[in-house]
């Protein structure tokens, strides 16, 4: 993966680029952007995009970032400098929860779409963890069904920056403090999403429940949804290539 | 020097080996820990300790906001002063302070001081703060808006208090098309603004703008973040031209007195070592410090300090940090104008009612502060002496 820069309308967003082919803008989820086994998997056969949402990661919360919607029309502002007619995307989590408040406003650059364990729905259960109150090891474990990914996971981040670290929760909060990772509004508009769509959730997911899925998979026209035995809300990491697969082939189908 | 009674009004009867089940004072403790009954109890106990300060010719007597927790029981402070504006006579009530952001309409805020100011014949001193992490989790408010919504907050009760209505204001987190206070405040150009923290650089910097002056309050904090603080502020306002006066800054501590020294430790030692360590316990640093609290290079020196502090809190730590004041009257009474030299508060805001300590206990607390300490503090400190180097 290498890095760019684009600039979208005066906001400098920092993107992973790999692989070649029809474009895939990858939205990354509550830990900010890394590269993860999704995105590697996915460049075998696409050409990857995953820019760096403002708020997360190296990038500060710009101020006119009030929530969601913000980042939604950012991100309509990202597809158009991206200067190509139409683009595949996908989120997870936070960021499919921006993927799908890009679709509610408009999909006419959008060759289909994909929602890993979306948020933006309230969910039937109180979800069995506050994702605001996790912390260091806690947090990462809370993320996987799996112990040894969770482990090596926790390994792998051991040497990054807590600046790192604390700017993804800011940048989380930002959009999801209250109601907590959810809209009220967006399962209203869900039924405008009127291009291929495709949707994963793991059924051990403690941070978004799984039963959430039954929302997006209602109100989607179509949608196809894959369901992810002994997984949790790490989707890229634990079942990213699988994913990806599935994801590539829905995709191909799309078009 | 003016001295102030300062109440949190905890839950004093709360059953400790229950807290410790849920590892938290605060917002996750199941309020099934409280005790209707003995609650109502405690609001007119600690009410009557606060009239009693009246009485013994305190400068005034002090309440302050917290939610979801057996610290403190006054989410609505300014129904407890709205009490004490009938009941006392002539001690000033200061609210410190009402938490800013945690409020969708600051106006009703500017409002309700502005009544409180009424109906104490102009006696109230209001406090701005932004709430402390939990509260954003108890209020729901985002905390990445916090600083935004305090200045914001802050520049339209200023206005609502000082500029004829009705006028109209719009930012970027409040906006009323119609600001016209009905009652204006009293006191002019509007009741004093003091500002509550526990050492923040950006507060006191804010604090001490020319414009401002306002009279920042150090609180429960070891002796040399305090010093720290307050020279900080003299600093600040020399940069912008003028000597800081003592009535500028007070200083927030936990107070207690009795025959001997030895008596004074022994019978507080239980209830002081109650406060930091059970009263002022929290789940986990992500409910002190939520995201955007705080900037992210003051979240890691915060961050960086509690870990460092994890040990729990004994009285001798308490007393070798100059967390508290504890002792015989003498040694109180020394140790406060020691305290004086070197930090040149002119406001001292003494806590006299600690965690679990019982009505007996804090009424000979108060009344031996206030017959054999306060009345050599108060008038103590000659202007021309105030400033320090």
């Amino acid at each position: 993966m290498r890095e760019v820069a684009l600039d979208v309308r005066g906001t400098n967003v920092r993107m992973f680029e790999a692989g070649t082919g029809p474009t895939v803008l990858v939205l990354h989820g509550i830990d900010g952007l890394a590269v993860d086994p999704l995105l590697s998997e996915l460049a075998k056969s696409f050409r990857v995009v995953a820019p760096e949402l403002p708020g997360f990661t190296r990038s500060p919360i710009p101020d006119w970032m009030m929530g969601v919607s913000d980042a939604a029309f950012f991100t309509l502002d990202l597809i158009a400098a991206l200067g190509l007619p139409q683009v595949h995307l996908a989120g997870h989590s936070i960021g499919g929860w921006i993927a799908a408040e890009v679709a509610i406003r408009s999909t006419h650059a959008l060759a289909s779409l994909s929602l890993l364990a979306p948020a933006g729905v309230m969910p039937r259960e109180a979800p069995k963890q506050d994702v605001f109150l996790l912390s260091g090891e806690e947090g990462v474990r809370a993320l996987f069904h799996d112990h040894a990914l969770a482990d090596q996971e926790i390994a792998g981040r051991a040497g990054d920056p807590l600046d790192i670290m604390l700017q993804n929760r800011a940048g989380l909060a930002r959009l999801a403090w209250s109601p907590r990772m959810a809209s009220v509004t967006l399962p209203r508009w869900l039924h405008r999403i009127d291009i291929p769509t495709f949707l994963a959730w793991g059924e051990e997911d403690r941070i978004l429940p799984f039963s959430n899925h039954e929302i997006f998979a209602r109100e989607i026209a179509g949608a196809k949804f894959l369901a992810l035995p002994a997984c949790g809300h790490a989707i890229p990491q634990e079942r990213g290539a699988d994913v990806a697969r599935a994801m590539g082939a829905f995709m191909n189908g799309a078009r | 020097m003016k001295v102030y009674f300062f109440h949190l009004m905890p839950y004093g009867d709360l059953d400790i080996a229950e807290a410790d089940k849920h590892n938290s004072a605060w917002v996750t403790i199941p309020n099934t820990n409280f005790d209707p009954q003995k609650g109502m109890k405690l609001y007119n106990r600690y009410i009557g300790e606060l009239e009693l300060g009246d009485q013994l010719g305190f400068d005034g007597v002090c309440v302050n906001e917290h939610h979801q927790t057996a610290y403190g029981l006054m989410p609505a402070p300014n129904l407890i002063a709205a009490a004490l504006a009938r009941s006392t006579k002539q001690a000033k009530i200061c609210i410190l302070g009402r938490a800013l952001p945690l409020v969708n309409n600051p106006v009703m805020i500017a409002e309700e001081f502005a009544m409180l100011d009424h109906m104490s014949g102009g006696r109230i001193i209001t406090g701005f703060v932004r709430g402390i992490g939990s509260e954003y989790f108890s209020n729901s408010v985002n905390p990445t808006f916090s600083h935004e919504r305090f200045y914001e907050a802050h520049e339209l009760i200023i206005k609502a208090w000082t500029d004829p209505g009705p006028f109209s204001y719009q930012g970027k987190h409040y906006q009323f098309d119609y600001v016209n206070l009905w009652p204006r405040p009293v006191q002019t150009p509007h009741p004093p603004v003091w500002i509550p923290s526990q050492g923040s650089m950006e507060t006191i910097v804010w604090c001490a703008a020319a414009e401002r002056k306002y009279t920042y309050l150090q609180t429960f904090s070891p002796y040399p973040v305090a010093v720290k603080a307050f020279n900080a502020y003299r600093e600040e306002a020399r940069k912008n031209g003028y000597e800081a006066q003592p009535s500028q800054m007070g200083w927030a501590v936990p107070t207690y007195v009795a025959e001997t020294d030895e008596i004074a430790r022994r019978e507080l030692k239980d209830h002081i070592e109650v406060f930091f360590n059970k009263f002022l316990r929290f789940p986990s640093i992500e409910m002190r410090l939520p995201p955007g609290y705080s900037s992210i290079s003051s979240t890691k020196s915060l961050m960086e300090m509690k870990f460092k502090n994890r040990t729990s809190s004994t009285i001798d730590t308490l007393i070798d940090n100059g967390m508290i004041l504890v002792g015989s009257p003498e040694t109180v009474r020394a140790r406060i104008e020691h305290c004086q030299k070197e930090m040149g508060f002119g406001h001292l805001m003494a806590m006299l009612q600690i965690a679990t300590m019982p009505a007996d206990m804090t009424e000979r607390n108060i009344r031996l502060f206030a017959a054999e300490v306060m009345p050599h503090l108060q008038g103590a400190v000659k202007p021309q002496l105030r400033a320090i180097a």
